[in-house]
């Protein structure tokens, strides 16, 4: 009873990233509470997943299998979570921040009011003394955030309220399996009492899956490439960043008339025009075709062999150097002093 | 005799600080935001709530458009905005009781009013952009316990028992059907708002809600008695029925236990070599600072 329980998302019969995530910090945070980690999945077919989910640090996998869980549909999974919360009474109780956990984690914090918060970027279990009652808490969720559009980074917590959730989106913790696997005992959810008929009230007809696309525009972190990278496989240096960074790929139109990347990726006047959180530009040199379309960012770093070079103007941060070997050492140094 | 059924549609909408466009203005000397410096907008996906509810009603004979917004005396200003637009009128639900509310307790006191007005249809924004949330929405499903599709982009089609929309999934879309009264959420994706009507315009400017029409010169109070569709409704707390409890900073599970103003850098950029211990201070900066991480 008490325990800590993840939400799992199920993407075409895998895992998904965020899922995998969260149970790693789940399991952080169950160790720092002395209690259990609880893995709930509700899906077709998810029996097969509970290997995966111990090794990632599940004491236990609770398993709604039918088909009327596949695809996500939000009353079904909400009557199931909702449920089984209050069947179990976990602490603790977190989503992914996906569309999916977005949809349905809200409904379930109104059902059970309790209160959830959003897209957490860090959870640490603290104490905590209400200012006005004097009264004390110990062993609370710090659920952090940033907010009012990335300009404030707030701490909220939940002291009245059982369970305490949180979404928190993909990319944001780190994924790692447990040194030896948990005990991912599988427990059915009796879940035909909890699901009514009119929780089938939304009915999907028809459901098209693209291949991944590219969302520049709606990244908060950004690594675009220049003319200044030299050459295609030189280009894949911007990727692996990214990639590390949880960041989209951009590139200037000298890089993309090159061909060292897709056109879709083109920031800039003739391309498209972005404002994330952050901005890292690999030797571009900062025309101002290219700077009008990300000049608007919040912070900008730029690598560029040119001191002088215009970009530097509106950099926050400007590196003097070779992208070839600038680059390698980001990813080193973020990978040793991240989370 | 049988009375014409109308199809209410009720468009949930929140005027928000721009917080997409903070400019030197409204920095502190600290670098922190001075929140009451930046404009006061129409919350953006709202607008695209607006323009499906217009659809709605552009598709079924007879239907209206109402906007329901909590917040202060001054949110009727994106009441008139939605009318110069298209909307037919709406509703301030407005009172000291409702401050601090958290999701859940602003879900609740909308719950409240949105049973006073017997919607057929609700419609919303996907989130507000001084909270990026996304929660009101849902939450307000559940508290009518109505079914909801969220991240709808595009109406499919609509009659008076049941909906048709074609919703973003995080890779590809969906077309879901469901019965009516329901709760949709509309993406940035969705269609723009139409602009604002030129005639639609002189018709509306006048329009006010009970406390501004208080305030009003004598002259403007008769000439708005005469023209009902010139008067916002105005719910104060008790005018809905809440359960006090629930409303409010003491309605609200969640507190905040801290803030931190994230301090921006001035424009003049620091410079670093290739050098590793350059790139690691960097990088620690960047991570420390919450922009990486």
């Amino acid at each position: 009873m008490n325990n800590v329980f993840v939400y799992i998302e199920i993407e075409e019969q895998t895992i998904a990233d965020v899922s995998l995530e969260l149970l790693t910090k789940g399991r952080e945070l169950a160790t720092t509470l002395g209690v259990k980690l609880e893995a709930v999945v509700a899906g077709k077919n998810v029996k097969q997943l509970a290997p995966e989910l111990a090794a990632y640090g599940a004491d236990t996998v609770w398993v709604a299998d039918d088909e009327i869980f596949a695809p996500f549909r939000t009353l079904p999974h909400t009557a199931v979570m909702v449920g089984l919360i209050e069947q179990q009474k976990p602490q603790i109780v977190l989503f992914g921040a996906t569309p999916v956990g977005r949809d349905f984690a809200p409904r379930v914090s109104s059902a059970l009011h309790s209160g959830l918060t959003a897209d957490c970027t860090e959870l640490v279990i603290g104490d905590h003394k209400d200012a006005k009652t004097g009264k004390e808490y110990t062993d609370l969720l710090y659920q952090i955030r940033p907010a009012f559009g990335g300009n404030i980074i707030a701490t909220i917590v939940n002291p009245d309220h059982r369970p305490q959730m949180a979404t928190v989106r993909e990319g944001v913790m780190r994924k790692e399996p447990q040194a030896t696997p948990a005990a991912g005992e599988v427990r059915e959810i009796d879940w035909r009492p909890m699901v009514k008929d009119t929780d089938l009230a939304v009915r999907i007809v028809e459901r098209h899956i693209e291949e991944r696309k590219i969302d520049i525009k709606g990244a908060s972190i950004i690594v675009a490439g220049g003319y200044g990278l030299g050459s295609k496989e030189n280009f894949r240096l911007v990727h692996e960043l990214a990639d590390v960074l949880g960041a989209e790929v951009g590139a200037s139109r000298a890089a993309v008339d090159a061909g060292f990347t897709e056109h879709e990726r083109q920031i800039g006047q003739t391309g498209v025009t972005v404002r994330p959180k952050l901005y890292i530009a690999c030797g571009i040199s900062g025309q101002i075709q290219h700077t009008a379309g990300m000049d608007g960012s919040a912070m900008i770093v730029s690598i560029n062999t040119d001191p002088a070079a215009p970009i530097n103007k509106i950099a926050d941060y400007a590196i003097t150097g070779d992208v070839n070997e600038v680059i390698p050492k980001m990813i080193k140094y973020y990978k040793q002093n991240s989370k | 005799m049988e009375m014409e059924k109308i199809t209410k549609i009720v468009v949930l909408a929140k005027q928000v600080p721009d917080t997409r466009n903070v400019g030197k203005d409204a920095m502190t000397p600290e670098g922190t935001v001075n929140r009451a410096a930046l404009a006061a907008i129409f919350n953006p996906e709202d607008l695209n709530a607006l323009e499906m509810a217009l659809q709605m009603k552009d598709r079924i004979e007879g239907a209206t458009v109402h906007i329901l917004t909590m917040g202060p005396q001054r949110a009727a200003d994106i009441i008139r905005e939605a009318m110069f637009r298209g909307a037919d009128g709406g509703y301030l639900l407005s009172g000291r009781e409702f401050a601090g509310s958290d999701t859940l307790a602003t879900s609740y006191a909308l719950s409240c009013a949105l049973r006073k007005i017997c919607p057929d249809i609700i419609v919303a924004g996907r989130q507000a952009i001084d909270g990026d949330t996304a929660q009101v929405g849902p939450q307000v499903a559940e508290k009518l316990g109505l079914p909801q599709i969220t991240y709808a982009e595009q109406l499919v089609a609509i009659d008076d028992k049941q909906i048709t929309v074609k919703r973003r999934l995080e890779r590809g879309t969906e077309v879901v059907v469901s019965s009516l009264p329901a709760v949709i959420t509309v993406n940035s994706s969705a269609g723009e708002c139409r602009p604002r009507n030129a005639k639609r315009i002189m018709k509306f400017k006048y329009a006010l809600a009970s406390s501004e029409l208080a305030a009003a010169t004598p002259e403007a109070q008769k000439f708005v008695a005469e023209r009902p569709y010139l008067q916002i409704v105005e719910f104060a707390a008790a005018d809905v029925d809440p359960d006090p409890s629930q409303l409010g900073l003491a309605g609200s599970p969640t507190k905040v236990k801290k803030i931190e103003n994230v301090v921006f850098q001035a424009k003049e950029a620091k410079c670093y070599t290739a050098a590793d211990a350059d790139i690691e201070s960097l990088m620690v900066e960047l991570i420390s600072s919450h922009t990486l991480g």
